[in-house]
């Protein structure tokens, strides 16, 4: 583990914070030098696999500063050691570069955060919804979507007994 | 007893019969109901006793939809296709809370009953129903088709109106809907 901090603090500095929480490392980078980090963390560190890409909507979150957050969850296939990669975006535009060309797994998992939260992958080869239905407006994991949702589910036409 | 070579009858009647006694049903199973709908088909339940044991899977060769599970909004336009395509006569039993009211997916995805897009004869209440509660939903269907069936489905022809609910009395506006987080390290829920 000291050999990860000791890769990112000498190649990127200040910029990469850590955090230990429960033995689960995690890093805060910013979204501009994601790709490098990935990459460094892929080759050279051995993070060789992309367990999970997760997102996070810190809305009325106590002490939150941004927004949304994407987490990449990676593993080290050689050792089992975890990190945790965080990306913190915010609105108008909340864009993160996607890590498909490092991992072609990330294609439906940034769909799937696309979908949910409306994060857009800069060079995602197909970000299209993934879940909801094509026509749907709304990002629904959003926390100021309403649970119920505004009226989408009942949108549709009835179809009686006389015309069927 | 000398039986005659012909009996005196009405058409309905003899329609009904043969309709009634042989429903196909069309499993649209999506969910935990459709396990107790194939614990009913199968020799325990055995709905072969009441002439509905042949399941298709093709709409075209039904005459009975069995909605067992929740029904989300994607799946809505996939439901209704389904329902055209069944030839006439055909009836519609919503096996299970969620298919007749949503259940406790109360969700922006989840439909709030499927009558409000289809027309539905029989309710099953439940989750899941059991078995027999399910063969007693189809007896019921063979009641009202023995009741109220015409050769020529004319009765379908009469019921020309949306069948579904009104809207409901208690439906909240969307911004009223929403759980104000309150304080999480007290994990007290503020409302203003």
């Amino acid at each position: 583990m000291p050999d990860v901090q000791r890769f990112l603090t000498d190649r990127f500095g200040d910029a990469v914070t850590r955090t230990v929480f429960r033995d689960n490392v995690r890093y805060v980078v910013p979204a501009h030098r994601l790709i490098e980090v990935m990459t460094l963390l892929k080759t050279e560190a051995g993070f060789d696999y992309l367990a999970e890409i997760a997102g996070v909507d810190y809305l009325h979150y106590p002490n939150a500063t941004d927004r949304y957050g994407v987490i990449y969850g990676l593993a080290n296939t050689e050792t089992a050691e975890r990190v945790f990669v965080k990306v913190l975006v915010n609105d108008p535009d909340p864009r993160v570069p996607t890590v498909y060309p490092l991992w072609k797994g990330a294609d439906w998992m940034e769909r799937e955060v696309f979908d949910m939260f409306g994060v857009v992958f800069d060079g995602h080869p197909d970000l299209r919804r993934i879940l909801m239905p094509e026509e749907f407006t709304a990002y629904p994991l959003r926390k100021d979507y309403p649970l119920r949702g505004r009226g989408e589910r009942h949108n549709f036409a009835p179809v009686n007994r006389a015309e069927s | 007893m000398k039986f005659p070579d012909f009996i005196v009858t009405r058409l309905d009647w003899l329609a009904n019969q043969a309709r009634a006694n042989s429903l196909w049903p069309m499993p649209f199973a999506t969910a935990c109901c459709g396990i107790e709908l194939m614990s009913t088909a199968s020799s325990r339940y055995d709905i072969a006793r009441f002439g509905s044991e042949a399941m298709r899977f093709s709409p075209r060769q039904c005459d009975l939809m069995l909605v067992a599970g929740r029904v989300v909004m994607k799946m809505m336009p996939v439901l209704q296709r389904i329902w055209l395509q069944m030839p006439e006569p055909k009836w519609c039993i919503s096996m299970g809370a969620c298919a007749s009211s949503g259940g406790v997916f109360d969700t922006y995805a989840v439909v709030q009953g499927i009558d409000r897009f289809i027309p539905v004869d029989v309710y099953v209440p439940g989750c899941p129903p059991r078995p027999e509660q399910l063969i007693r939903s189809i007896l019921d269907l063979q009641d009202k088709i023995k009741a109220t069936g015409t050769v020529n489905a004319r009765e379908f022809a009469a019921r020309s109106t949306y069948e579904g609910p009104t809207s409901l009395a208690k439906q909240l506006a969307p911004d009223e809907t929403m759980v104000v987080p309150g304080d999480y390290s007290t994990a007290t829920r503020l409302r203003d």
